[in-house]
């Protein structure tokens, strides 16, 4: 920012947004049917996507720009703690081989759209699929949010748009903005499953350079780890308390492995991550993608390094949102520089693009059809999902411009608290029809209102405010506020179910069958059953 | 607890057939170890032994990303072999 606009970096930077673009129309095209006005094909890619092209949708998906960004930043704010990315992403695929496939089963035979289509199906509440649909638009909008704040980051230190007028200053965020918006409207989800071919290559390639070439030039780990060391013992004048550390100290790994396991059990059920696994074409493609998948956690673990880097070449930022970005600027030749920022700012635009699809989708589904329209036909369903999709981008710009860059951060760490709560209908519901559907319902209300009066009333690293680690009531030490508030969750529910079954309230009506969870495509009445819009889909490999 | 009240032959037929192996077993075991090693933290917050100037802390979840994937792998073939199985029983009775 402060040496003028970085000109070679700027020109490589605008090459391969300009080249994600013309992808981003093309991409209609892309394994077309015949009837292209639906859900299914907009807003799945007319669920024919095989296991690379689902590796590569996934990665694109769940290791956002912002996650590029975030993880070495809180590395380099505070250490240790902010490694708990990687467990939380060992664990998730464990979890996602037991519950996923069920899910792609019994949303195959019924053609479901979203998460909630199935909770209505499975427990015959409109209710319940409402509190469900409207915690995943909320937990979902400030993520998007996140990722224009990820091309904002990079735009900064590349010395754009810092003019004098407001104008002038979010011109080129606006203009990316707007590319994102036509191309998601015209191409639905085939755009992002296209352009993360191109992500994921520049960010790999980026990470395996930085991760070789950064050390090298500061000297080895040992006196990159040794740097860290000595800047994390430095003791706060106001609090007496050392920065950071390079271990877990015995106080915080509590937190360490709630965050890691509360995490990991909400990653999967976002609506972004549950769109991109239903756009599968089998389900042996889901459990195949859980073995594929961890290459993405062992680049986070890299990338997780560069955070000790940026200590080691004493970079010295207000915003730790910055510190990845101008380490690359500091070290990288210039041209380097501008393939490694084209790397995030893509790597915003992939998970930006699916999230508003899914929300989209979400809303069509779940509200529009459920409570407004319910006789919408398939081709006003696929309207109103792009017009919706438009409207959420619209409203995470909004978001980004006129709120402080904390707002959005906060709303996305109650945003998983919130998508944790879902876990007793969603997951429970693949396994199980005991629960009651008020139960669930009940359930779902305690645990919102506690995790978000806990994580409001939790003082964080920067403010007052919205910390995500408080005191476990009973065990007494810290854990993730989102994983205490699932537990008294699941208690609620539990307790509820006995009582509503003694009282004998009425039980909703379920249109789904054991079989249902087990069934593969191919299977005797699973491929008919597809909606008409698929049929003439190439399921090509 | 509460299953749908209409059952089809077919479901009763898949009810049946998904019976408790030991292969099944073992496939439960290799997805739960992850868990037992990486909720531990107790058991890797140390800076020893330090590979190419990494501490412990890191390498070590590092190398779990690795463990963990070839667990998924072994879990994966046996959840495999066994739906083939099902399957083939299933379509043996049917016809």
């Amino acid at each position: 920012m402060k040496d003028g606009v970085n000109g070679v970096a700027l020109a490589v930077f605008i090459f391969f947004f300009l080249v994600v673009t013309v992808m981003g129309f093309v991409a209609s095209k892309w394994r077309r049917a015949e009837n292209a006005d639906s859900l299914d094909e907009w807003g799945l890619g007319g669920r024919s996507f095989g296991t690379w092209v689902t590796w590569f949708l996934l990665g694109g998906d769940l290791y956002t720009a912002y996650t590029f960004v975030a993880v070495p930043a809180a590395i380099y704010t505070g250490g240790a703690a902010g490694f708990f990315a990687v467990p939380y992403t060992i664990l998730c695929y464990p979890l996602v081989f037991t519950f996923l496939p069920r899910l792609w089963s019994v949303s195959h035979k019924h053609g479901y759209v979203t998460s909630s289509d199935f909770v209505r199906g499975r427990f015959g509440s409109k209710g319940l699929s409402l509190a469900l649909a409207l915690t995943g638009i909320l937990a979902t909008m400030p993520y998007i949010a996140l990722q224009l704040v990820g091309i904002q980051a990079v735009l900064d230190v590349l010395g754009v748009g810092g003019g004098s007028n407001w104008f002038m200053k979010d011109l080129p965020l606006l203009i990316a903005f707007g590319v994102l918006a036509a191309y998601t409207y015209s191409s639905g989800l085939r755009a992002p499953a296209l352009i993360a071919f191109v992500k994921d290559a520049l960010i790999y390639i980026v990470i395996i350079v930085a991760i070789i070439y950064i050390p090298i030039k500061l000297g080895g780990f040992d006196h990159i780890f040794g740097a860290a060391g000595d800047a994390f013992a430095v003791k706060n004048p106001e609090t007496g308390k050392p920065r950071g550390s390079l271990v877990s100290g015995p106080d915080a790994q509590w937190a360490y492995a709630t965050l890691a396991l509360g995490s990991a059990m909400a990653l999967f059920l976002y609506p972004h991550s549950v769109t991109a696994v239903l756009s599968s074409k089998g389900r042996n493609v889901i459990r195949r993608n859980t073995t594929i998948l961890p290459l993405y956690s062992l680049m986070l673990g890299l990338l997780a390094m560069l955070g000790f880097m940026a200590i080691a070449a004493g970079i010295k930022v207000k915003n730790s949102q910055l510190a990845i970005p101008q380490l690359f600027e500091d070290m990288f030749p210039d041209w380097f520089t501008g393939v490694a920022f084209a790397a995030i700012g893509i790597g915003a635009l992939v998970p930006a693009a699916i999230m508003s699809i899914a929300a989209a989708n979400l809303f069509t589904r779940n509200i529009y059809k459920d409570f407004i329209r319910p006789d919408a036909s398939p081709e006003h369903e696929a309207k109103v999902s792009k017009l919706a999709s438009l409207l959420v981008k619209v409203g995470a710009l909004v978001f980004v411009l006129t709120m402080d860059k904390t707002v959005a951060i906060n709303f996305q760490l109650l945003g998983g608290i919130w998508i944790l709560q879902t876990v007793p209908a969603l997951v429970g519901g693949l396994f199980t029809r005991w629960f009651h559907r008020w139960a669930l319902l009940g359930g779902w209300v305690a645990g919102m209102a506690y995790g978000t009066w806990r994580a409001y009333d939790t003082p964080s690293a920067t403010q007052d405010h919205f910390g995500n680690t408080n005191l476990i009531p009973l065990i007494g030490e810290k854990g993730y506020i989102g994983l205490t508030a699932f537990v008294l969750n699941v208690i609620v529910v539990i307790v509820l179910t006995f009582a509503l079954k003694t009282l004998g309230a009425p039980d909703g009506v379920d249109e789904t069958k054991a079989a249902d969870y087990t069934a593969d495509a191919g299977d005797p009445g699973v491929r008919e059953e597809l909606p008409p819009a698929t049929a003439g889909a190439p399921g090509g490999h | 607890m509460t299953e749908p009240p209409t059952r089809t032959p077919e479901e009763g037929g898949r009810k049946a057939t998904a019976t408790v192996t030991v292969p099944m077993i073992v496939a439960g075991v290799c997805l739960a170890i992850p868990f037992a090693a990486m909720l531990w933290v107790d058991s890797y917050s140390r800076l020893t032994p330090a590979f190419i100037g990494i501490p412990f802390f890191y390498w070590y979840q590092m190398l779990w990303v690795l463990i963990s994937t070839l667990l998924t792998v072994v879990a994966y073939t046996i959840v495999r072999r066994h739906e083939r199985l099902t399957r083939a029983r299933e379509a043996g009775e049917r016809s």
